[in-house]
């Protein structure tokens, strides 16, 4: 087993996503992470899925969703080749004590404060998923009060795009 | 993701697609695109289906989709042919389908409607069979409420259906219902869910057609790689021990004669699947029958000692395989699909081919060069040594009734050419496809994949609506009789004279048998009492009950009377006709692979496994 990224462009339909997940859970297959939002083209979003599985499953989940109608392109990412990043808000506890150790450990991370109180702060910060298990680890001591996470997004490196959006864009929709 | 889909933005194609709007721009409307009438939702449906050239509808009217039912009463093209079940419906659209090659259509309102349409959708999308729901929903204003008969049919047959819609603007109709019926149809073929909301039938909206289709995701690969087709034909033409392993792909795609020609030019031998029977012709000295749990000893055995598999449009199922692991173990394989998921699925393919399996047989007898017959001489003899000795056969019981095999044979040898057999799910539906002998392609029509108890009544009435002119045959167990008979009502009534053999043993046959072979002959739960036997009560008379649902009832106890009460309803032609024929409980179906073995564990016959000890040539 291991994880792989997958971007999928999708029509952005009502039930696209409701279509995605439910093969992954009818074949089996468990999703990592999921995020999703429209792209440069508002009729195409783009779904990217953490998903754990064998190489001979991931091909046949990656033909399985080229079925559904409404997905239009898969690609997988890989790490070396592609940027990938999740987006944390995490709530510490951080009293006047130490409040300071708190803020020198965030500035390592290059996490930002967002919201102070007389006991906490709460941080946001961005970066690949070892990153943010690492500030996690190093926040553990303090106390952590509650934590939110996105899903992956990524995108590949370089010049060239996934694919040219019009060409899946007809034009009344 | 939730997006309402917006409104069209203005626009030269915009334009084109509405050209009834008055402030839409035009800069180029197409010569009369103006005169586009204003129809309501409902009307829309019934041109579209009128557009689309749909002949039948099976369907029930409810309180959601009663709107489209006024404009169908108009309909001079679209006769619409009112079940008694939604189940019935959709089976009857299967069946409607596999006899005529068309996109069968079956409506049913919202709700419960709507959920009794579920096993006929999942069935078709087993079987790849090409069907369109049509169901109402509550209006657009109700739907998340819990409304009156609200059913999320959408998300609940999203797992079983090809594609499927919920039309949330009146303007959509005319290109949901083309694009409906092309993604049913084309590619790997399946079953179209299109839900529409009340207030949306009852609305009016411009009818433009034809519709411009808009799928930018779908694009079914028909043609085959040419490289992927010369691997393929070079391996056919090296290989010693070769079979064609044909699927129901080659059935849906019409590539029959193209399948003999490669057979004949090949020398292989040919197995036909459960979905593929009378894809080739079972008297052709190179067919082997058919392979799997109730195949033949030669084509289960060819399967396992080949070194060439040449799947056709056939997916590895289970049933075939066995105990996949164990599965022809020495064999390459070339893997033929239209549907790139199944390659690789089950089975690793040596030469993968994507593509319609008539374009791909057809460019493998091209890229053919004949390796020379001679290398299948081995191979020829070991299939017909076990041919000769383990033929397809039965022992008839001694317990004083007709056989089922016998029944069943003798059905299919006083049957007009050209009859088309459909069955239910079990015993009856095996010994249907080993002892009638199927010469040409939809000819015999069953539930394979979801294996759909029930399945034959309704499909033999699409069947019999789609070829008027043939004899259907409905082969059924006493189980499965009692699930679907109410359609007789429906045949009755609307002039659909099928026939339909009642292999009554009294039991659920099937589950009988294991539990004979398996469960130490505990019979829980398996005895129907629709037998005379054993002091049996014979609850339903199917005599009596086929008279009341306006069938001619007719019955045999014994084998002096099979012959007799076939020629009789051979002979009606204007009216359903079912057959009691009361057959022993204890027949079994052989040979058998049992469940979760390898398949060189067949047994011929109970306790008997065939003797493979003089194939060391091979």
């Amino acid at each position: 087993m291991s994880t792989h990224t997958l971007s999928v462009l999708v029509e952005n339909k009502p039930g696209v996503l409701a279509r995605v997940a439910a093969l992954f859970s009818r074949r089996g297959f468990n999703i990592d992470s999921l995020a999703v939002g429209e792209t440069e083209h508002p009729g195409v979003s783009r779904i990217t899925i953490v998903v754990d599985v064998e190489a001979g499953s991931l091909e046949q989940v990656t033909k399985q969703l080229n079925k559904l109608i409404h997905v239009l392109k898969i690609v997988e990412l890989e790490a070396g080749s592609s940027v990938q990043r999740e987006l944390l808000l995490v709530k510490v506890r951080a009293d006047a004590a130490t409040r300071g150790q708190v803020i020198a450990a965030a500035e390592l991370f290059k996490a930002r404060s967002v919201d102070v109180t007389p006991d906490t702060v709460t941080f946001e910060v961005t970066g690949n998923s070892d990153k943010i298990e690492a500030f996690l680890e190093v926040l553990e001591p303090f106390g952590i009060k509650e934590l939110v996470q996105s899903g992956t997004v990524a995108l590949g490196r370089g010049a060239k795009s996934m694919a040219s959006l019009s060409r899946y864009v007809s034009p009344n929709s | 993701m939730s997006t309402p889909v917006k409104a069209p933005k203005p626009g030269p194609q915009a334009a084109k697609a509405q050209p009834a709007r008055p402030k839409a721009p035009k800069p180029a409307p197409p010569i009369g695109a103006s005169a586009a009438p204003v129809l309501t939702g409902a009307q829309a449906l019934v041109r579209a289906l009128e557009e689309l050239e749909v002949e039948a509808v099976f369907g029930i009217p409810g309180g959601a989709i009663l709107p489209a039912y006024d404009p169908l009463l108009d309909s001079q093209q679209v006769r619409h042919v009112l079940v008694r079940h939604e189940q019935g419906a959709g089976h009857a659209a299967q069946g409607y389908a596999l006899a005529t090659g068309k996109v069968g259509v079956c409506m049913a309102t919202s709700g419960p409607g709507a959920t009794n349409l579920v096993t006929p959708l999942a069935d078709a999308h087993m079987d790849s069979v090409p069907i369109v729901a049509i169901t109402g929903q509550v209006a657009s204003s109700a739907i998340g409420t819990d409304a009156f008969q609200e059913a999320d049919i959408v998300g609940i047959t999203m797992p079983i259906t090809k594609h499927s819609y919920l039309v949330r603007d009146g303007e959509d109709i005319p290109r949901v219902l083309a694009e409906a019926f092309h993604v049913a149809a084309s590619g790997r073929p399946g079953p179209v869910l299109v839900d529409i909301p009340k207030d949306i039938l009852a609305g009016t909206a411009p009818f433009v057609w034809p519709p411009k289709m808009d799928l930018p995701g779908y694009r079914p690969t028909t043609q085959p790689h040419g490289k992927q087709i010369r691997e393929a034909a070079a391996l056919i033409a090296e290989a010693k021990r070769p079979v064609l392993y044909v699927g129901g792909g080659v059935v849906k795609s019409g590539a029959h004669a193209e399948l003999l020609a490669l057979a004949e030019l090949t020398g292989a031998p040919v197995v036909t699947t459960l979905m593929a029977r009378g894809a080739f012709p079972d008297s052709h000295p190179q067919h082997l029958g058919m392979p799997g749990m109730h195949g033949t000893v030669p084509a289960v055995h060819a399967l396992q000692k080949s070194d060439l598999l040449v799947a056709l449009g056939a997916r590895f199922d289970d049933r075939v395989t066995g105990k996949l692991a164990t599965f022809a173990p020495e064999a390459k394989v070339v893997h033929v699909d239209i549907d790139p998921a199944e390659i690789g699925k089950n089975r690793e393919a040596d030469v993968p081919i994507v593509g319609d399996c008539k374009a791909a047989i057809a460019a493998m007898i091209e890229a053919y060069e004949d390796g020379g017959k001679e290398r299948l001489k081995t191979w020829w003899e070991t299939l017909d040594d076990l041919r000769g000795r383990y033929p397809l056969g039965y022992t008839d019981i001694d317990d004083g009734l007709p056989a089922p095999q016998y029944v069943i044979e003798r059905l299919g040898q006083l049957a007009p050419d050209d009859t088309i057999w459909t069955t239910g799910v079990g015993q009856h539906q095996m010994w249907a496809s080993q002892f009638v002998k199927y010469e040409k392609p939809g000819t015999f029509l069953n539930s394979g994949g979801l294996g759909t108890m029930g399945f034959a009544v309704p499909a033999a009435m699409g069947a019999k609506l789609g070829q008027m002119d043939r004899t259907v045959w409905a082969i059924d167990g006493d189980g499965c009789f009692q699930m679907t008979n109410q359609e007789l009502a429906t045949c009755a009534v609307e002039g659909i004279p099928i026939k339909v053999a009642v292999i009554n043993n009294g039991n659920l046959g099937m589950v009988r048998q294991w539990q004979t072979l398996f469960y130490e002959q505990r019979y829980s739960n398996t005895n129907l009492s629709t037998h005379h036997s054993e002091g049996s009560p014979r609850v339903p008379d199917f005599v009596k009950l086929a008279e009341a649902l306006g069938c001619v009832g007719l019955r045999a106890d014994t084998v002096a009377e099979v012959d007799d009460v076939i020629k009789q309803a051979n002979a009606i032609d204007d009216r359903p006709v079912v057959v009691d024929f009361t057959v022993g409980p204890d027949a079994m179906v052989w040979p058998m692979v049992p469940a979760g073995v390898s398949n060189d564990e067949i047994l011929y016959a109970r306790d008997v496994r065939p003797n493979f000890d003089d194939e060391g040539q091979i």
